[in-house]
């Protein structure tokens, strides 16, 4: 289309190839949620994976970190056009948490404490590209950020990596989560810019 | 439809304050916006390279025009070129408006606190235009916080406003300094202050918090533990620092 701002040089801190399109980089750690953080104690914490028949497994924090941990570097993507490069996160990979889940279901919302919602097909929590992350740079994960445990899923906007994560839903189709019911996109994947919907 | 990028022509450029300007914008087609969305404007080099920032809209009206107030920030790579360099006449892209969560509907009926730190007003005015323009009459209530007189956006329409509207009630508080005869000295905002000027926690308002990250975190928590519900807050933070070390 081609609207020349003449005189706008920008300061080309995109010019990154990690960068996904129209995304810059930031150093900090820009907090974003919709509403107040909610407060949940690590002895109240648990993780859940409910299945399309009802069948529900749950993971007290204990057994939660009893689980094998693994070490993440990774770039983060917020559709607000920020990037952090290079962070590093410990949690439990998604596959660790799906090894005895029986379904056919393609679909899931992730459920938060506090009530926020998002959807993730399987397929994109499944093969080493999700995880439920405690710590982040080594800390334990600050409550602002998603603390206790956050889902962790780095190739989609940040959006849908869901602070307070309490647990999985597998779903018969695809189900809008909240900001997707809000103007954002159904999927988010930042390579192909998909942010509102 | 209006995730995709369709061109704005600059109408109007109005200096708000010594740093930040309003620049209102035509949109072909556009059917006004609710109040509290934010736009995307994306700003091409003539390279073609591109950078992309939100900017909420501070009307609410039902036509092609809508207008925002971008501060500048030292350094910032958009705001300094959108609050000096722009013109009338120029055409930019813009994306939306956007969101359906932080948004006053003239339908809503509670009270409704507002609470704006800085340029985090923008989105908030937009509420308070759409609630003075409609029939709803649930009670509006303004913080306005800011580091001086000065800068204050909006300034003759709030002051008049806040004299003269029966359904707002707008309060300011000066972090750095006060204006002439006001009766005390700027200091920071506590907790007590804040809560000692908002609608209370039993009037049941729905609450918008709006600035800095840092400004709507210190806010948003302070609330939360003075016992409104954490379902009634709804938040926009517009970056700056924020978060882990
Ligand atoms: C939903 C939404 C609505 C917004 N609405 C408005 C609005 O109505 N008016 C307005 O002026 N701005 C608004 N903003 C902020 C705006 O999008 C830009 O972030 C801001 O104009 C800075 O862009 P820049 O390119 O000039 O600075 P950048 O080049 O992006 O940043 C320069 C430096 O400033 C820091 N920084 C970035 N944003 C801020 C900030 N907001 N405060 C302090 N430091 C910051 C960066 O970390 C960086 O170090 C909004 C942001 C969001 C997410």
């Amino acid at each position: 289309m081609g609207i020349i701002s003449s005189g706008f040089h920008g300061k080309r801190r995109t010019g990154n190839p990690a960068l996904p399109p129209g995304q810059y980089e930031t150093a900090s750690f820009p907090v974003l949620t919709a509403g107040p953080a909610p407060y949940i104690a690590n002895a109240d914490w648990e993780f859940f994976i409910r299945t399309e028949t009802g069948q529900r497994r749950a993971w007290s924090w204990e057994e939660f970190l009893a689980l094998p941990q693994v070490d993440i570097q990774t770039d983060i993507h917020c559709v607000t056009s920020w990037s952090k490069l290079g962070t590093s996160w410990r949690g439990v990979s998604l596959d660790t948490l799906f090894e005895d889940v029986e379904t056919t279901s393609e679909f899931t919302t992730a459920h938060s404490y506090g009530g926020y919602t998002t959807n993730v097909p399987l397929q994109d929590l499944l093969d080493g590209q999700a995880w439920v992350a405690w710590e982040f740079g080594g800390e334990p994960l600050e409550r602002a950020h998603g603390g206790p445990a956050r889902l962790l899923v780095p190739h989609l906007y940040f959006w849908k990596s869901a602070k307070w994560i309490n647990g999985i839903e597998l779903m018969p189709h695809d189900v809008a989560g909240f900001w997707e019911s809000n103007g954002y996109h159904i999927n988010g994947d930042p390579w192909r810019e998909e942010r509102y919907s | 439809m209006s995730t995709l990028w369709r061109v704005a022509e600059v109408v109007s450029g109005v200096p708000e304050t010594e740093s930040s300007r309003t620049i209102g914008l035509r949109v072909d087609g556009l059917n006004g916006n609710l109040a509290g969305q934010h736009i995307d404007i994306r700003l091409t080099a003539d390279d073609g390279y591109t950078a992309v920032r939100s900017y909420s809209v501070a009307t609410a009206g039902m036509d092609e025009i809508l207008e925002i107030t971008v501060d500048e920030l030292a350094n910032g790579e958009v705001s300094p070129y959108l609050v000096r360099d722009l013109m009338v006449g120029d055409q930019l892209e813009i994306r939306g408006p956007v969101g359906g969560w932080f948004v006053w509907r003239p339908t809503d009926p509670n009270p409704v606190q507002l609470i704006a730190g800085g340029s985090g007003i923008v989105p908030l005015m937009s509420m308070i235009r759409a609630h003075e323009a409609s029939e709803n009459p649930s009670q509006f209530r303004l913080l306005y916080s800011l580091k001086s007189p000065e800068t204050g956006f909006y300034r003759e329409e709030l002051l008049t406003l806040g004299q003269e509207s029966p359904k707002l009630t707008v309060d300011h508080f000066y972090t750095r300094k006060v204006p002439a005869g006001w009766p005390s000295a700027p200091k920071r905002l506590t907790a007590e202050t804040l809560l000692a000027n908002i609608l209370p926690a039993d009037a049941a308002p729905d609450i918008f918090i709006c600035g800095q990250t840092m400004f709507v975190e210190t806010a948003t928590e302070w609330m939360v533990q003075a016992g409104y519900p954490t379902g009634s807050i709804k938040t926009e933070r517009f970056g700056g620092t924020g978060g882990i070390r």
